[in-house]
């Protein structure tokens, strides 16, 4: 007894599966020689399930896609807050695609499992985006979580890509520990699993109760975790610095954005009630992120694991706006999701460009001279740079700009303070980027330039941080959209 | 007025023409590369320079509002509005700005000796973020061309800084942007309590909770100080005039004013009541910033960091005739300002005459000058008289008038502004000497030929307006004064509508 309503929800969901299976079998099949192919299918997939999800009838068939409708019972909900999510995380996908493009032929471990496990990732993490439930949300997590841990070990004779896979493993393990042991306590508590009903039951009575209050706290604790928050970040820089460069690159953004986004539904519905509870918490793991992603960036010199820092720093931001709640809070959300996903993404393009003498560079020493030796890649990489580090006109300081302005209307003065002065540290790094490129001296000329895949993502992304400064109201106008679907 | 956008043309045309330069000009050092970046580098300044000579033709002095208005939709979602616009003040910073930015091409070209491509690039794009801060009217728009101007000033105190190891270009750079960030979240509160960062609507009516404006000028303030520099904050400047090549310094005389514009426009303007709180504070800080870095100028043994001395003392009157809330502090603060960017581009690009030819800078390796290079020791004269501010230069009336300015607030403000004055003639008289008197006893110094060509079209236009602006000044002030009436009149009925109350 399957509904054709629930089926026509999760549509493109359905459609992201199907071409992944089609694809694993496939891979199966015929082996590497296939990889390029499937990267093909991979792409297509990723744009097909964006038009479904914007498919015009099937928005029709939805209400318009003014309201939240529910599948399946109350397991899935699609609303525009979602929608606006999924698309940024399947362009996000995409451009990892992208980025791999050429990245794991030349290091010989070219395997057409890699397309696929990205699809079935992604495919998890468009459940945990429209996850109304704590059971479809744990299903949403774990689907991504395991093609996550594989991507981290892709390079399986590598040691440190071994490590990384293994590490991310083992913590992440313990996080889904954490999660589940505050999901029962929530259930004990209310009785129920569904996000609107616990809502309710936690409006009507047991307010105070400090099981619920664990159990919260188990969750938030988890979700910090794969948002990679202080102090659950210690996993992030050595997974970044172990994985392959594109795998770095996917984790840095997609599974960011759909935990932010689980993050964000699991505080304002079923949560809504304990906001005085939860909202101390949100605010110190952002203030530690802030604080320690800036200072602890200053000793890096392995580009990854300063990128990792960078992106800790970043998420402190993230969890300001998402602390502020409310429609002004998660529209500057995800405004700061959108642009910093595609500024990290050009960035771990810039490094993916480098190479020498066959090796790819990771030391941040490795950018010296390359203002000389590379002009147009050398522009690109400061246009990003100071981006990351919030330097107007770029898209990077209207991101913390809007953050800030509704922490400020939200009346957290004195956490937009401390945000603007680790911003002032964290720009530090950046600017000594942008110092090793123009001031020092090259050592040694960089291979040839990749294909146009990794050249295509730093350039829209580049490109992108400058445009959303000249046109910034189709952005705004999505997240305001996106925003007034899940609050109204 | 016709709907030309004549003040977003000249403030983008600047970066149109760096977009040109990265597009067709070859990088590196390549000789052609750089004989074309320069070209298109001066067509596109001295257009800007034509076009805003045609709007200072085209301004009415008479007429104290905004002229030039343009307002476009940027950010409807945030009532974030593109809103340009000119005043009687700001169109002389515009001037100003398109004035110096030639003059610091031309010395690109004795000045900049590695990838000049990329400085005619970098210069150009902060000819349209200062350009930009001019002209903007609203705190947004403001605050984006305000900090844009990190990013060329970043690269070019970074590349082309004297030491390479980038510690002027961190400090100046992360300093400023510690204050800019203060200054965004004194904007934050400003727009939501006042509803709009329209900067004609907040300049009207400044409303903002007494208690609350405090905290926004404090946050201001710090910004503007340290741009501006006031003493205490001032510690960048020196290491940035020591490092970078004149070409930049030209134009960092204008981009200290950003400080000063600022504090007229957002201090007085649209916090009148904090402004007159912390004015004692300003005055005192202004007050000791001349006497202190007077003394530094006088124990510096480089003639850059003299320089660089000079320009915080001389910053110190500007600050001290805006916050004496007089007439003539106003005025005199204005003509400061007006006065010192050309003097201090003028001062620093004659230093660095001799710098680029032997590459010392320490004063004493130099010495009888005056012998081997006339036509410099004459030139070279005549700004530090204007410097020391003797009448029939442009020094003189600013100085004076912010100093009676002072006098009429305080007595003793005016007395210690009185000392600077004596000192800045000692650390210029000094400096002079060392430069250009005592014997011809170094071989390399005296082996050096007088300024050439190229040199005495850079410092033609500011030996004319140093001049024009000392004898006579009418021609300038009658541009600013209306404004600067109108400015000081509302900021006094501003105070005296408060005490009545």
């Amino acid at each position: 007894m399957i509904d054709i309503q629930s089926l026509t929800i999760v549509m493109p969901e359905i459609t992201l599966a199907v071409v992944a299976f089609v694809c694993l079998i496939a891979a199966a099949a015929c082996g590497p020689r296939v990889t390029r192919h499937i990267g093909v299918l991979a792409i297509g997939a990723f744009a097909l399930a964006g038009g479904v999800l914007f498919c015009p009838e099937r928005l029709k068939h939805l209400l318009d896609g003014a309201l939240p409708v529910f599948a399946f019972g109350t397991q899935f909900v699609d609303d525009s807050f979602g929608r606006f999510g999924k698309a940024l995380i399947l362009t996000a996908a995409s451009l990892s695609v992208l980025l791999s493009w050429s990245y794991f032929e030349k290091t010989g471990d070219e395997k057409p499992e890699y397309p696929v496990l990205i699809m079935f990732a992604t495919l998890g993490m468009m459940l945990m985006v429209s996850a109304s439930d704590f059971i479809s949300l744990y299903v949403g997590i774990e689907l991504q979580s395991l093609a996550l841990y594989v991507l981290a070990a892709f390079k399986r004779d590598d040691i440190r890509s071994s490590e990384a896979g293994l590490k991310y493993f083992t913590l992440g393990a313990l996080s889904s520990g954490l999660l589940l042991y505050g999901i029962s306590l929530i259930y004990g508590y209310t009785g129920t699993t569904d996000f609107v009903s616990v809502s309710i039951a936690l409006r009507q009575h047991m307010l105070t109760n400090p099981g619920i209050v664990i159990g919260m706290v188990f969750v938030c604790a988890a979700l910090s975790f794969k948002v990679s928050g202080v102090p659950f970040h210690m996993w992030a820089p050595d997974v970044y610095e172990g994985a392959p460069t594109p795998v770095a690159a996917f984790f840095a953004s997609a599974p960011k954005i759909a935990a932010l986004i689980l993050f964000a539904r699991f505080l304002l519905t079923p949560m809504h009630a304990m906001a005085g509870q939860w909202h101390q918490i949100i605010v110190f793991v952002a203030l530690a992120s802030m604080l320690w992603g800036a200072f602890a960036g200053l000793a890096q010199t392995n580009f990854k694991r300063l990128l990792a820092y960078s992106s800790i720093a970043n998420i402190g931001f993230i969890l300001v706006a998402l602390s502020v709640g409310g429609r002004e809070g998660l529209q500057s959300m995800l405004v700061y999701l959108a642009i910093y996903a595609l500024n990290t993404l050009g960035a771990f393009a810039v490094l993916l460009c480098l190479r020498r003498d066959g090796k790819p560079v990771n030391d941040i020493a490795d950018f010296a001279g390359l203002g000389k030796t590379n002009p147009g890649l050398a522009l690109a990489m400061t246009v990003l740079m100071f981006s990351l580090a919030g330097v107007p006109p770029l898209a990077g300081f209207f991101a913390k700009y809007f953050v800030l302005l509704a922490a400020v209307d939200a009346g957290m003065l004195p956490v937009v303070v401390i945000g603007v002065l680790s911003s002032v540290v964290g720009a530090f790094y950046y600017l000594k980027i942008v110092k090793l490129i123009y001031v020092d001296e090259p050592q040694g000329a960089f291979d040839p330039l990749p294909d146009w895949g990794v050249r295509s993502v730093l350039a829209l992304s580049a490109l992108a941080m400058i445009g959303i400064t000249l046109a910034p109201s189709p952005l705004l106008d999505a997240t305001m959209k996106a925003a007034r679907g899940f609050i109204g | 007025m016709d709907s030309f956008p004549l003040l977003s043309v000249i403030t983008f045309l600047p970066l149109a023409g760096a977009v040109l330069v990265a597009l067709l000009a070859r990088g590196g050092d390549c000789k052609t590369g750089v004989k074309i970046s320069l070209g298109i580098g001066f067509v596109a300044s001295l257009a800007t320079l034509g076009l805003s000579a045609y709007m200072l033709h085209l301004f009415d002095p008479a007429n104290t509002a905004f002229q030039f208005v343009e307002r476009a939709v940027w950010i409807p979602a945030f009532n974030i509005a593109y809103i340009k616009g000119i005043d009687g003040i700001s169109v002389w910073f515009v001037m100003l700005t398109a004035l110096l930015t030639p003059v610091g091409l031309l010395s690109i070209i004795g000045g900049v000796r590695t990838r000049a491509k990329e400085f005619v690039i970098a210069l150009l794009v902060l000819e349209t973020m200062l350009l930009g801060v001019f002209t903007s009217l609203d705190l947004i728009l403001f605050y984006v061309f305000f900090e844009g101007v990190l990013i060329p000033m970043f690269i070019i105190v970074g590349a082309w800084g004297q030491t390479k190891t980038g510690y002027a270009a961190y400090k100046s750079v992360l300093y400023t942007l510690l204050g800019s960030l203060l200054m965004l979240v004194a904007i934050f509160v400003t727009a939501l309590n006042a509803g709009t960062t329209d900067m004609t609507a907040l300049i009207g009516n400044p409303n903002l909770p007494p208690h609350m404006a405090l905290w926004l000028f404090l946050a201001f303030f710090v910004s503007f100080a340290i741009k501006t520099p006031i003493w205490p904050f001032h510690t960048w400047l020196p290491y940035v005039y020591e490092e970078t090549p004149a070409a930049f310094v030209v134009m960092s005389g204008v981009m200290l004013k950003m400080g000063s514009y600022g504090f007229i426009r957002i201090g007085v303007q649209m916090l009148p009541h904090a402004s007159t709180d912390f004015a004692p504070l300003v005055i005192w800080l202004s007050l000791i910033g001349i006497v202190y870095a007077s003394l530094a100028a006088l124990a510096q043994t480089e003639m850059k960091r003299v320089i660089a001395y000079s320009s915080v003392a001389h910053m110190g009157y500007i600050t001290l005739g805006i916050f004496s809330f007089t007439d003539q502090g106003f005025d005199g603060a204005m003509f400061v300002a007006l006065s010192h960017s050309l003097v201090a581009a003028a001062l620093f690009l004659g230093v660095s005459v001799p710098f680029e030819r032997l590459g010392i800078t320490k004063t004493a390796r130099y010495g009888g000058m005056a012998n081997n290079m006339p036509r410099y020791a004459a030139l070279f004269m005549v700004f530090t008289l204007a410097s020391v501010g003797l009448p029939g230069t442009s020094g003189f009336i600013g100085e004076f008038l912010t100093t009676q300015g002072a006098y009429l607030a305080n007595s003793w403000y005016g007395v210690i502004a009185a000392t600077g004055m004596v000192l800045g003639a000692a650390y210029m008289l000094v400096l002079y000497r060392g430069l250009f008197f005592g014997p011809s006893d170094k071989p390399d110094v005296a082996a050096m030929k007088d300024v050439n060509v190229r040199e005495m079209a850079m410092f033609a236009p500011l030996l004319v307006l140093v001049l024009w602006l000392g004898i006579h000044p009418a021609d300038f002030r009658h541009i600013y004064a209306p404004t600067l009436d109108k400015v000081i009149s509302d900021y006094q009925a501003h105070i005296q509508g408060d005490t009545n109350d």
